[in-house]
């Protein structure tokens, strides 16, 4: 679909002339241009990713002359004469080379964009050195950013490439949950063959470039843009407000408040209100100030605290208090409780905007066939995009045909629309196909993020450390437009006494719009924050008690049969005790060995010395959308060349999902995993499985794919007239069945098939059950829950306020881990965004839209992490199983910030702790 | 189209500057990430191909680095123990990529107040040796160095050159990096001292430079007059005192506090001063 320009093999005056993967290439391009944009748009090898332009990611790192570099920093005219080697150039044949096959063992590629910069790197240092240590990897491979793994299993498959060859894991038919399988699309993430939204685009495709507001509140006018367009004839079209049919989206039906392109008033920096369509090369060429627009800067209120004070102006007329809404949860009497209770903690906590900082920025292209037009772009919920496209453009949902492309990370940020309407916009109007990507940038100031929390919470405990009451009321900051602020204001107050048994609570929020970045879906939506401020008042009260801080949070454990502050009683599968109690053993060692080192420093004196801490913190995590229906519907089918399709509407960010449906599938079906072809998420060819978020595909998709796949087996063993028991095959393009000693057969040639070659179609459906909450907040919001309990040992260098982070231990119940690997790698992923959380990561718009102003983890900031899967079976999920995405995330930052407390008697009130607040905080203590 | 020469020859890429305003381009580490979002249309002069500017020689008994000489260049030459502190924010410098690109002379040229580069090549008191068709000339890095992004280079200049001066057998030199995270970060301090001890373990000769805490990073003169006859033992770090650190000049932004970045300047000072003595 790509057009490589085939570039003549003669040199013309100015081409450059190299070795690529090995072949002599001559590529006539302007010199100066970065070599990964030729090798991607010239030579058409996209397996080469531009994560950010400005060397800060690593995903494009290629080998020159052996050695890695950023081909986004390279100049073509430097790669003259020299061999460069691409992703494309490891495998052998056509076989995965031993490094790729590591990787795909050992899990190391999730969403798979950094893994072509990843394999470079490490390709580069096994040359060099047959046997690394694990410091020499993390060196050589530490300018490669990853936002999913969490590096570990990275590290691992690089140690293991060096050692030898790698066996993969190939479960038996009827084994493949719970097995170690690779991913089902894996191999295309290892090679750089897989295509994400910037890499596929129709030929003739125009450049669609946004015009954003460089001020967080103002007004604007666009004059003539007839001037404009003469002067610049490769550009087609500038389109505005009037362009857009109907110009509002939003997640929820009944508040659409964002528009796509702002209609003379723009609420918050980098909000788009224009884009230029045409030519790449003359749509990028324009320089902003030729843009006839006229700002008229408006105060900005970028703080809960300014947007609260300011009701004279709202932000949206129809929030005349700027609150877009209220959560709560009241159960007991939690004032009485309080009063009473033997020990209270209590305190305020503060949060900063944090970014996803997937390495795939933004992208897609928008073609029309018809009328009928057809999105490829990165998105986490295909079906919610289909709608808010026809909805712009004043069309049919089913005029529009989404298909995802592979996604590079997500985390929540891709809930949201982004390229998808004003692509569609300009190529529904030009009758042309159109491309974009977003700069990093870009990306950064116009998607969501993390909400901004103000927290104030108060617990009390009796005597013997059991929690009676808990009080929590949170403010988010929502930014400009809602996003998911309305699920995140929901989602806390039924979290926020945290996973334990809580007579008397309330727990009250609000999302409050401001003129800052939109906050919307982040990995825990909302829950992350909320955990910091019950984990660090439950160590106050331990410390009050006098009781041990794991003990004191095992005694009040939420257990089966118990009821949460929303009155629910789960009748199983909550297993947060026996998390506490697989980190016992670690936990008395390091707090034991903490200390005796603190001693030991505390002797020699000094102010420069360290101190050791140890942490513990537990989250509970309600699996899929907050009482809100939210089905998936699953298809397998049986094609007419033997091969088993699961048409699966769950996009795959990443996370796994593509590999553990089809691991439910298989079994269900009793076939081997590999005999399961996929369609991901198009929306012509799957059913609506819902988004992936909310750590619901394995639940909820992944009973749908087990009844669809057991419908499948049931129909087929009819047409075999063979019982439930069989053994169900394709052999030598025959359908068989085969029961005790009895084979039955049928030639598939003999079975119509329908229009998509099917010859036989299981379906299933699964909505998991709810009881919506009344407004008290009383109800069953979930059908089941995620817990875990994670410890963090680490070391503070007193006089900079720097953290060190030793270890860390999770235990997750995750009632079933269909595959180990992903879920241990969902774990470590999640834990190195918690890390982030906690130390290090804080966005402010307009100053640190770039990765290295924004800082998230990198090799070397992620230590070993132990997982203990506990698996209290869910009765409700596939083999038990539940989700485990954001669980992850959420008992990281806490674990730290009890650690921190424990090593310098600090309590962390602003994450993220940086060594300028913490060694003011240190110093302050110290007064 | 603009226009892109890659000369061979020092001579040619002289010409080429003195023949109108030329941006030049060497390992591209800053040039292009100052670039996102852009086409580069400019006129580009690219030094990478000029092979007499590669490389580090001996030369006076000091150094000569040439303007092409990368970091990974830099790291896998053997250089006396005096230069450790180069090679220590050698591999400080972004991840593998960017040393294997990016560009000693560059570094300087690129006047970022957090340079990794500029501190310990100040403490040892470099040169910048600059050519253009007129001729060559030297200047002190503190001299070159002007202000944030700003440099004393004539626009029909070229660094040719980092110029390091001897140093004795006996001087040791470190390098200290404060960054919020442990790769690819940008410094929120960086202190690189040298000492060279006479015979009797005291300081003959030393230099204490800190860089990320002022617009150019800057030597402690005071300090190193203060440590000079001193003994070289543990107890020289406390011989650092916040007065010493007077004529820096710190800002708050998004990587820290300037109150921070004084505080944690002074104990970066006093650890590499105390790992000299160890
Ligand atoms: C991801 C990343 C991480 C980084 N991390 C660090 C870090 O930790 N510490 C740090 O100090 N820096 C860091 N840098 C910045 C950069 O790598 C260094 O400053 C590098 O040494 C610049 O050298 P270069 O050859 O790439 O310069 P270029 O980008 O080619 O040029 C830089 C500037 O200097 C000019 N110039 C270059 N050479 C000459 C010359 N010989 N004569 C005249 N003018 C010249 C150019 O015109 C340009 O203005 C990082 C950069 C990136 C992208
Ligand atoms: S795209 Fe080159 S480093 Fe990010
Ligand atoms: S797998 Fe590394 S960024 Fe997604």
């Amino acid at each position: 679909m790509n057009e490589p320009v085939e570039p003549g093999l003669a040199a013309e005056a100015g081409a450059i002339a190299f070795r690529l993967n090995g072949v002599a290439r001559v590529v006539a391009a302007s010199p100066a241009s970065r070599l990964s944009d030729v090798l991607r748009e010239s030579l058409g090898l996209t397996g080469t990713k531009v994560g950010c332009n400005a060397g800060d990611c690593g995903a494009c790192t290629v080998l020159i002359d052996g050695r890695q570099v950023c081909a986004c920093l390279t100049a073509l005219g430097q790669v003259a004469g020299r061999d460069v080697t691409t992703v494309e150039g490891i495998a052998r044949d056509g076989a995965l080379d031993r490094l790729q096959r590591a990787f795909h063992a050992h899990g190391a590629a999730q969403c798979g964009i950094c893994t072509p910069g990843m394999l470079m790197a490490a390709t580069d240092l096994l040359a060099r050195n047959e046997r690394p240590s694990e410091s020499e990897v993390c060196d050589a491979l530490g300018g490669v950013l990853c936002r999913c793994t969490g590096y570990r299993k990275i590290v691992d498959a690089v140690l293991a490439a060096a050692a030898g060859e790698v066996a993969l894991a190939v479960p038996a038919a009827g084994r493949a949950v719970g097995s170690r399988a690779p991913k089902t699309d894996g191999a295309a993430k290892l090679t750089g063959a897989e295509r994400y939204g910037a890499d596929r685009w129709p030929p003739g495709a125009l450049w669609l470039r946004a015009v954003r507001s460089p001020h967080a509140h103002a007004r604007f006018s666009i004059g003539d843009l007839a001037a404009l367009r003469a002067r610049h004839p490769g550009l087609l079209d500038v389109l505005t407000a009037r362009d857009v049919p109907e110009n509002s989206f939003g997640i929820f039906p009944d508040h659409k408040d964002q528009p796509v392109l702002a209609d003379g008033l723009a609420r918050f920096r980098g909000e788009a209100v224009a884009a230029l369509v045409g030519e790449y090369e003359t749509v990028m060429r324009i320089d902003e100030a030729e843009l006839p627009i006229r700002w008229e800067p408006l105060e900005a209120r970028t703080e809960i605290g300014q947007a609260l004070a300011a009701t004279d102006a709202p932000i949206h007329a129809a929030r005349p208090d700027n609150v877009l809404i209220r959560g709560r949860v009241a159960r007991g009497d939690v004032d009485a409780a309080l009063a009473q209770a033997a020990f209270v903690a209590e305190g305020e906590f503060a949060t900063s905007l944090v970014e996803h900082a997937y390495i795939e920025p933004e992208a897609g292209y928008a073609e029309r066939v018809g009328d009928r037009l057809r999105i490829f772009a990165c998105t986490q919920t295909p079906y919610m995009d289909r709608d808010e496209v026809a909805r712009v453009l004043g069309v049919a949902p089913a005029q529009v045909h989404v298909v995802p492309s592979a996604v590079g990370g997500g985390f929540g940020g891709k809930l949201d629309v982004s390229v998808q309407p004003l692509l569609a916009l300009a190529a529904w109007k030009l009758g042309r196909p159109v491309r974009t990507a977003y700069t990093r940038p870009e990306s950064m100031a116009s998607t969501s993020k993390r909400h901004p929390a103000r927290m104030r919470a108060r617990f009390g405990c009796d005597r013997d450390g059991r929690i009676v009451g808990a009080e929590f009321h949170g403010d988010f900051n929502t930014g400009a437009y809602a996003s998911w602020g309305t699920t995140v204001a929901n989602r806390v107050p039924i979290h926020a006494a945290g996973p334990y048994v809580v007579p008397n609570v309330r727990a009250t929020t609000r999302a409050i719009y401001t003129n800052g970045p939109i906050a919307g879906a982040f990995r825990g939506f909302g829950v992350p924050q909320s955990t910091i401020a019950h984990e660090a008042l439950l160590d106050e009260l331990a410390e009050r008690a006098g009781i041990d801080r794991l003990e004191l949070r095992h005694r009040n454990a939420l257990r089966a049969g118990q009821p949460t502050p929303t009155g629910q009683v789960l009748r199983a599968s909550c297993g947060l005790a026996q998390c506490l109690e697989a980190l016992r053993p670690r936990w008395r060692a390091a707090v034991a060995a903490a200390e005796a080192f603190n001693r030991e420093q505390a002797a020699r004196g000094g102010d420069a010395g360290r101190r050791r801490g140890v942490g513990i913190a537990c989250m509970w995590y309600g699996i899929g959308n907050t009482v809100i229906a939210n089905p998936s519907a699953m298809r397998v089918s049986l094609r007419k060349d033997g091969q088993f399709v699961l048409y699966n509407g769950a996009v795959d960010i990443g996370q796994g999902s593509n590999t553990i449906l089809a691991q439910i599938a298989a079994d269900a079906l009793g076939v081997r995993l590999d005999a399961i072809d996929y369609v991901m998420g198009d929306t012509d060819l799957t059913e609506d499985a819902g988004k992936t978020s909310a750590s619901r595909q394995t639940f909820v998709s992944g009973n749908a794919a087990r009844l669809a796949a057991a419908a499948l087996r049931r129909k087929l063993l009819q047409r075999l007239e063979v019982g439930e028991n069989a053994e169900l095959a394709i052999e030598r393009g025959e359908l068989v069945g085969i029961e005790g000693g009895r084979r039955s057969a049928i030639p598939l040639a003999y079975l119509p098939a329908d229009a998509r070659g099917d010859v036989e179609v299981g379906r299933g459906e699964f909505n998991p059950p709810t009881v919506p909450l009344d407004a008290d907040g009383q109800g069953e919001p979930y059908a089941t829950y995620g817990f875990a309990a994670q410890l963090a040992e680490l070391e503070v260098d007193l006089a900079l306020g720097t953290v060190h982070l030793l270890g860390i231990a999770a235990a997750h119940d995750v009632g079933r881990a269909i595959n180990p690997t992903q879920v241990e790698g969902q774990i470590h992923g999640g834990i190195a965004q918690g890390i982030g959380l906690a130390l290090m990561e804080e966005y402010h718009a307009g100053r640190t839209d770039n990765l290295h102003d924004y800082l998230v983890p990198t090799f070397g900031d992620v230590p070993p992490i132990e997982v203990h899967l506990i698996e209290d079976a869910e009765p409700l999920g596939p083999h038990g199983a539940k989700g485990v995405g954001e669980p992850a995330l959420i008992a990281t930052a806490p674990a730290i910030f009890g650690a921190i407390r424990h090593a310098t008697g600090v309590t962390v009130r602003h994450a993220p702790a940086t060594p300028d607040r913490l060694r003011a905080w240190i110093k302050a203590s110290a007064r | 189209m603009a226009s892109y020469l890659r000369p061979e020859l020092l001579a040619d890429a002289l010409s080429a500057l003195a023949g109108g305003a030329r941006t030049v381009l060497a390992g591209g580490t800053d040039f292009y990430p100052a670039r996102v979002g852009r086409l580069v249309d400019e006129d580009v002069l690219d030094i990478t191909a000029i092979g007499e500017l590669r490389g580090v020689r001996a030369e006076r008994g000091g150094l000569r680095i040439g303007a092409t000489t990368t970091w990974s260049d830099l790291l896998a030459a053997p250089l006396p123990p005096w230069c450790r502190a180069l090679q220590q924010a050698a591999r400080e410098v972004g991840g593998v990529q960017i040393q294997n690109a990016g560009t000693v002379a560059g570094n300087l040229c690129n006047a970022s107040p957090a340079a990794d580069g500029v501190p310990a090549l100040l403490a040892l008191g470099a040169e910048v040796e600059l050519a253009s068709v007129a001729g060559r000339r030297r200047l002190p890095l503190g001299e070159f160095v002007l202000g944030n992004r700003r440099t004393a280079r004539g626009p029909q200049e070229l660094v040719s050159a980092v110029l390091v001066p001897p140093w004795s057998e006996r001087a040791r030199s470190v390098f200290l990096k404060l960054g919020a995270r442990r790769y690819l970060v940008i410094s929120i301090a960086m202190v690189a001292a040298v000492i060279e001890p006479d015979a009797a373990g005291r300081v003959a000769r030393c230099g204490v430079a800190v860089g990320a805490c002022s617009a150019v990073a800057q030597r402690l003169s005071a300090l190193e007059q203060a440590l000079v006859g001193a003994t070289l033992d543990v107890r020289i770090g406390a011989r650092a005192h916040q007065e010493h650190l007077a004529g820096l000049t710190p800002i708050d932004d998004v990587r820290g506090t300037a109150e921070y970045r004084a505080d944690a300047a002074l104990t970066l000072v006093r650890r590499a001063l105390e790992s000299l003595a160890a």
